[in-house]
């Protein structure tokens, strides 16, 4: 699949057609280091505010900067994951003034970034191309008191600085994306690798990702880049398709009026569902970088890049492909087994002799909440009693919500709960085979009035007697009949 | 007079004398100028003698208290001490007490020395006279009518008038080697990375270095090897100990090949830069014969970066000090004005806070760095600095050390050059260049000029050649008696 085709499919119903949208994301993932990236505090979120602070985390006088050596691993190691090459890089400093930043200078990388040149497969097959994902320290958080809660307008605002020098990589991509799917579909995979190389919990809610939109729309077949506005302050995957969309519609109002977007910062409003303009181009700083003299250029050895490569996990795209073979399933539900963290799972189950498309049907459906004290093994027990027929889905279902909760061995649960073993799954697979023959009395069954159902019970609880030659329990069938006609 | 600080650390620890006593003669000394000189922003009696009495009770105890017992010690107002207000003689910093020490400081203490007080500077560094000070100027202590050098010119001051033996300074430009010269003193600028930058509060990065003034050659080179050798806690610290300085001193300089740098000797027909006075070359072509007649081959040598290097040190100190200075915003720590928003409150303050010479330093380096600008300013200079360095490099493939003139003049009067910055900036013209290549060099007294004031001489190193440069200072001190 292209992107172009991606782009003109997705943008169905967003855009007027002939538009397309054109959306680089800038994501922000904090590492799951134990300290700070420059000092030796605990990189820790939702503590008492400036409990985590020291005389370097606060930027105060004479503090000096030490660089976090697992900060650079684990930045260079997600580097590796994103196909990125991984540079001897230096650190710069981004002037500005905002009260959550103690120096007043944010230590990030600039013309010189640790990683560079990456890409990610999206499961759609889509390549998007990564620019950099450099290493920077976060800023802490202003809390504003009165007014409405927000800088304009508050009366005064705190300082927390807890978050000050949190370790950063951030993630910069080209302008490969053509739609919010392809955006949600990004940040998802760039989600999965940042866990599967365990350098982020990478949870937008709490913070510890964080996505920028940059956004603009060009005529289809067009392959210029027109004005973008990078649109800050989304949440959650379904506000970055909220605020792509409606940044977007917004570009192509303004050119239908003959106007054109300023290039600007906008703020998605999530409640109000539009986003407000913050600064604009004119007015943007100039963050007079330069290279950062409290610290040493950062030198990466070939032996360095050895290392990293000999220690990085699959990753996700190859554990789709694995599933993919193993399991036969749709893209949808590979992708989705493999986004949940399932995929080990349903491979281990599959390996220990479970069908693998009743294993993948359970795991989408009916294991969406976790595996609880589930284990491959126990798992591919249930599968096979229900393949076998010994158990009916529903019967198995049941089984399998038990082991789910408790653990333990599906065939002492399915006795334990009275499902016959034989008798159940045979007397299904014999009533299906009876449904088929009359599907119109099933109808009138399932959905008819108190006497229709009456009648009919009376004449497949018949059919299923002579089928059985009378061996079929009639408590039984009764509540395999009903149990059919709800589900 | 004091005596010297080993004279002084050899009689604590032996028990000849209490600690106690050697402070009490210092504050007594420090107290009966200093209402002339103003070297002091703070001085620390009740601490001095609470430590002093903590030394004596070492003594007592049969520990040594380390080769610096009992020796007062004055430090630059820009190193930070724990619970002690520290201010880099600026308006801004009013209220701050720092919760901790300076690397340096506590090295000090851990060797048994003692910290007397806190002393006057240019604001935030920024200067060559100690006039750019918001507590007021620090007067000369050989003519009360001139400055003191500056930035570090209460720490020259005090040691220069003979009230402590021993204190610090920072150099970016020539801040520990420029005062020295003018008030006597030795003065040691250590190979960048050498001493520990931590808990200095910095003016410009990548050029600031803590070193010592002595009254001796032997006093410095004690003192820069107890606050000497690497740290952690600075990412530009050199990981290697300190070399053994002391015995360095009696190796003498024979065989040693020494250049004189042709562009700061004052002889025009050597291509040297103007405004180096006759005295001053005078001093320093005396030096050179010192040196010859102790066995040293001595001989011009010409470096044309080294003029250049004034214009790179005022694009790049500045540019690094309008980032380091930003943090003094209101928001945390020392003076607030209060505003209408909070980027209001921040003009505010640093419009109050902050002395000319230092806003004048901020603008010119925030226009250094501003895009569109960088290259040719920033990135020129910084093109200048790796072309300095390669070619002293250069030169120490043939020589072992270099030697210049300290400070173009002699003391020069109060207010003489505070009306136009650029006459001020050119004092710093031979100190520049060792801030700028990161090496070494020390100011070393040599005589005096037509005036009667001191005038110093500097020998300038390699990388890490602390040793070598020791070894001619001894010798010029035994030559200048
Ligand atoms: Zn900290």
């Amino acid at each position: 699949m292209t992107s172009a085709t991606t782009s003109t499919d997705a943008t169905d119903g967003v855009l007027p057609s002939g538009w397309e949208i054109v959306i680089g994301l800038e994501v922000h993932v904090e590492l799951n280091t134990n300290t700070k990236l420059f000092c030796g505090c605990p990189n820790s979120f939702g503590d008492e505010p400036n409990t985590n602070v020291c005389p370097i985390c606060l930027g105060l006088p004479g503090s000096l900067p030490v660089l976090n050596a697992r900060a650079v691993e684990s930045a260079m190691r997600l580097g590796r994951a994103l196909n990125c090459d991984v540079n001897s890089s230096v650190f710069s400093r981004k002037n500005y003034f905002y009260p959550d930043q103690p120096k007043d200078y944010q230590v990030s990388q600039y013309d010189l970034a640790t990683n560079t040149d990456g890409h990610i497969d999206l499961p759609s097959g889509t390549r998007i191309r990564i620019e950099r994902a450099h290493i920077e320290e976060d800023a802490g958080k202003l809390n504003h008191g009165g007014g409405d809660g927000r800088i304009h307008g508050a009366d005064y605002s705190m300082a927390d600085y807890n978050r000050a020098g949190v370790p950063l990589v951030e993630i910069v991509s080209h302008p490969d994306l053509r739609s919010a799917e392809d955006a949600k579909a990004y940040v998802s995979e760039l989600r999965n690798i940042v866990t599967a190389v365990d350098v982020s919990d990478a949870k937008m809610e709490e913070g510890s990702m964080r996505v920028d939109a940059n956004v603009s729309v060009r005529p289809v077949g067009s392959d210029e880049l027109r004005t973008r506005c990078e649109v800050k302050n989304i949440n959650s995957l379904r506000s970055l398709e909220r605020a792509i969309e409606y940044e977007a519609r917004r570009h192509v109002h303004l050119y239908d009026n003959g106007e054109k977007p300023r290039q600007e910062t906008r703020h998605w409003d999530e409640e109000a569902g539009r986003s407000r303009s913050g600064r604009s181009k004119e007015d943007a700083e100039d963050y007079r970088y330069f290279p950062e003299p409290d610290l040493v250029p950062l030198v990466v050895t070939a032996e360095d890049i050895t290392r990293l490569d000999a220690s990085l996990p699959t990753m996700p795209s190859a554990r789709r492909q694995v599933l993919a073979d193993k399991a036969g399933a749709t893209d949808d539900e590979v992708g989705l087994l493999v986004d949940r963290g399932q995929d080990a799972f349903a491979v281990s189950s599959i390996d220990a002799g479970a069908d693998p498309k009743r294993v993948v049907v359970h795991l989408v459906n009916n294991l969406s909440e976790g595996v609880g004290q589930l284990t491959p093994e126990t798992f591919a027990g249930l599968v096979t009693l229900e393949t076998s027929g010994d158990l009916s889905s529903t019967q198995a279902k049941e089984v399998l919500a038990e082991m789910v909760a408790h653990g333990g061995e599906a065939v002492a649960i399915a006795a334990a709960k009275g499902f016959e073993a034989m008798d159940g799954g045979e007397l299904e697979s014999i009533l299906d085979g009876i449904i088929a023959e009359h599907p119109d009395e099933w109808e009138r069954f399932a959905t008819g009035d108190e006497g229709d159902r009456k009648k009919m019970q009376g004449m497949f609880t018949g059919q299923i007697m002579k089928a059985t030659k009378g061996q079929a329990d009639g408590a039984a069938v009764a509540r395999l009949l009903a149990e059919k006609a709800g589900s | 007079m004091t005596d010297t600080a080993l004279a002084i650390a050899q009689a604590v620890r032996s028990g000849q004398r209490s600690a106690s006593d050697v402070i009490d003669e210092a504050l007594s000394a420090i107290g009966s100028r200093e209402d002339e000189l103003h070297a002091y922003n703070l001085v620390l009696a009740d601490e001095a003698r609470a430590a002093a009495a903590n030394v004596d009770a070492q003594v007592a105890a049969g520990e040594d208290p380390g080769p610096l017992a009992g020796v007062p010690i004055a430090l630059k107002d820009n190193m930070c001490t724990r619970g002690i207000a520290t201010t880099c003689s600026s308006k801004i910093l009013e209220g701050w007490l720092p919760p901790y020490n300076a690397t340096v400081v506590d090295r000090l203490a851990a060797a048994g020395a003692i910290a007397v007080g806190k002393t006057n500077l240019d604001e935030f560094a920024m200067g060559s006279s100690t006039e750019n000070s918001a507590f007021g100027p620090t007067k000369n202590p050989h003519d009360i009518t001139k400055v003191p050098g500056g930035s570090s010119g209460g720490s020259a001051a005090t040691v220069g008038a003979g009230a402590v033996p021993l204190s610090l300074g920072s150099d970016t430009g020539g801040s520990i080697r420029q005062p020295a010269s003018l008030c006597g003193v030795v003065g040691v600028k250590p190979t960048y990375g050498l001493v520990s930058r931590y808990g200095l509060i910095a003016f410009a990065s990548s050029l600031d270095q803590i070193g010592p003034f002595a009254t001796t050659v032997a006093d410095a080179a004690v003192a820069l090897e107890v606050i000497g050798g690497h740290d952690p806690a600075d990412s530009t610290s050199i990981p290697s100990p300190i070399a053994d300085l002391q015995s360095a001193l009696g190796k003498g300089v024979e065989g040693l090949r020494i250049g004189i740098i042709s562009e700061l000797s004052g002889d025009a027909s050597l291509g040297s830069v103007e405004g180096i006075a006759p005295d001053v070359s005078a001093r320093a072509a005396a030096a050179a014969q010192a040196l010859e007649a102790a066995g040293a081959t001595v001989e011009h040598t010409s470096i044309p970066s080294a003029v250049h290097g004034l214009p790179a040190y005022y694009l790049i100190a500045p540019a690094e000090a309008s980032s380091n200075l930003a943090r003094y915003d209101g928001v945390r720590y020392g003076m607030r004005v209060d505003g209408a928003n909070a980027l209001a409150m921040n003009a505010a303050t640093r419009t109050a806070g902050f002395g000319e010479e230092v806003k004048r330093r901020i603008m010119l380096g925030t226009y250094a760095l501003t895009s569109g600008y960088y290259d040719a300013y920033y990135g020129q200079a910084q093109r200048v600095r790796t072309l300095m360095i390669n070619e002293f490099n250069d030169r120490y493939q043939k020589f072992d050390l270099l030697l210049s003139p300290t400070s173009p003049t002699t003391a020069f009067d109060i207010d003489a050059k505070t009306a136009d910055p650029m006459t001020m900036y050119v004092n710093d013209v031979c100190t520049i260049p060792s801030n700028l290549t990161g090496q070494p060099a020390m100011s070393v007294p040599f005589g005096v000029g037509d005036d009667g004031l001191p005038i110093g001489v500097q020998i300038l190193a390699p990388m890490l050649g602390e040793s070598t440069m020791f070894q001619a200072a001894a010798v010029l001190e035994e030559a200048a008696r």
